[in-house]
């Protein structure tokens, strides 16, 4: 993320945490101390450069570009897919597994509806933030990736949740 | 204040129910979904709180008056006047241009031709698609189409507007610009909305969901595809 930013211009520490937390307004805010550790390791490895310092009524502040290597691996990283994992190891996935294998059909029922009651939720609070009379489309952009995993994952809650009583008897049979 | 409000709503077609008793307040300028599985009833539950049906038992009131009782002429002017509503399919007249039809329901009220068109060409824009103001439904794409009747199931600025899966025949993309739109009008109007769907993305759009399930408002939050028992899939 931090070449990318630079790919569209040299930037010092403090500009490149405020482009991130600018553009994905939906993630976790970038620290510092992220920002300089980050840019230690690209500068250690050639991918990015300190092209000059400034100072203007504060601390002295390194600016830094990319290099030729850092627009490459920037390229490639652009160019390539994310292997389609389903999130089997997620922690939705997990509760329910656990909840079968330890306790009764209710249990796990209780912990799906209450899951789905929580995602039904932030479903409706991710959706406020796309209908807002002043949503740029940067919210609406980041709220719908949101919405599309939650959606993803409500379906599945549905649908095991209809399935939940024949599958506690398969697993204890 | 209640706006709107079903008691104890009973309808069958011939021997199968399709309501068996639901009660329901809707409050002024609330958006509620009511979801569910198919056959589950929320088409119809719209149709009787809209007044195109007469439950079989049970009391249907807008406003502190029971509507259930009105004769169809009347029932027929306050879905004219106060009511909007909007079908999966847009419905438009084939052969009127797209600010026809949208001017439709003025002209039905009595608004003048001139008034009607530049009401109904305004509305056009609010939905992206003033420039199809000349254009008939068959030139157009689905989602123009239903455009057209979001415009038109609001041009007379309902108090209360009936939505039956409104962006069910939609791509995901034109679906949520619909709704958006609609979502955004309504709040700023104050309009009331009863949403029809079976899609919990298409209900977050709303302040509150009330799933149905067999023809009864389900409170246990089972809901949708899920049924309580032994032998479910």
């Amino acid at each position: 993320m931090l070449l990318g930013l630079l790919g569209a211009g040299s930037k010092h520490g403090y500009e490149l945490k405020r482009a991130h937390d600018e553009r994905l307004p939906r993630s976790r805010p970038l620290a510092y101390g992220q920002v300089y550790a980050t840019l230690g390791r690209l500068l250690r490895d050639g991918l990015v450069t300190a092209t000059g310092q400034d100072r203007d009524a504060g601390p002295e502040r390194t600016t830094y570009a990319l290099t030729d290597d850092g627009r490459a691996a920037l390229d490639q990283w652009l160019g390539s897919v994310e292997p389609p994992m389903p999130h089997v190891t997620g922690a939705l996935f997990t509760k329910v597994v656990v909840a079968l294998l330890d306790a009764d059909v209710d249990r796990a029922q209780a912990y799906l509806i209450a899951q789905r009651r929580a995602h039904t939720e932030r479903l409706r609070e991710l959706t406020a933030v796309k209908t807002a009379a002043r949503a740029t489309l940067d919210d609406i952009v980041a709220a719908d990736y949101a919405i599309a995993h939650l959606d993803a994952d409500l379906r599945w809650l549905h649908t095991t949740l209809s399935r939940v009583a024949d599958w506690h008897r398969e697993v204890h049979s | 204040m209640t706006h709107l409000q079903a008691r104890g709503v009973v309808k069958a077609y011939g021997p199968t129910p399709a309501l068996r008793g639901v009660t329901l307040d809707v409050a002024e300028g609330e958006i509620v979904a009511v979801s569910g599985p198919s056959g589950c009833g929320k088409s119809t539950l719209l149709h009787c709180l809209a007044g195109i049906l007469r439950p079989d038992v049970g009391e249907v009131s807008w406003r502190g008056d029971r509507i259930d009782t009105w004769s169809e002429s009347a029932r027929s002017r306050l879905r004219r006047t106060e009511f909007g509503v909007l079908f999966q399919f847009g419905q438009l007249v084939a052969e009127l241009t797209a600010a026809e039809n949208v001017a439709l329901p003025l002209l039905l009220a009595g608004t003048g031709r001139r008034a009607a068109r530049t009401a109904a060409v305004n509305w056009l824009d609010r939905f992206g698609v003033a420039e199809l103001a000349d254009v008939r439904p068959g030139e157009m794409s689905g989602g123009q189409q239903q455009r057209c009747a979001t415009a038109r199931a609001l041009v007379t600025e309902p108090r209360v507007l009936f939505a039956d899966e409104p962006t069910g025949a939609l791509d995901t993309l034109t679906g949520e610009q619909v709704l958006t739109q609609l979502v955004r009008l309504a709040r700023e109007q104050r309009t009331t909305v009863v949403l029809v769907t079976h899609e919990p993305r298409v209900a977050a759009y709303a302040d509150r969901e009330v799933v149905l399930r067999d023809g009864m408002v389900d409170h246990t939050g089972l809901g949708f595809e899920a049924s309580l028992g032994g032998g479910v899939r």
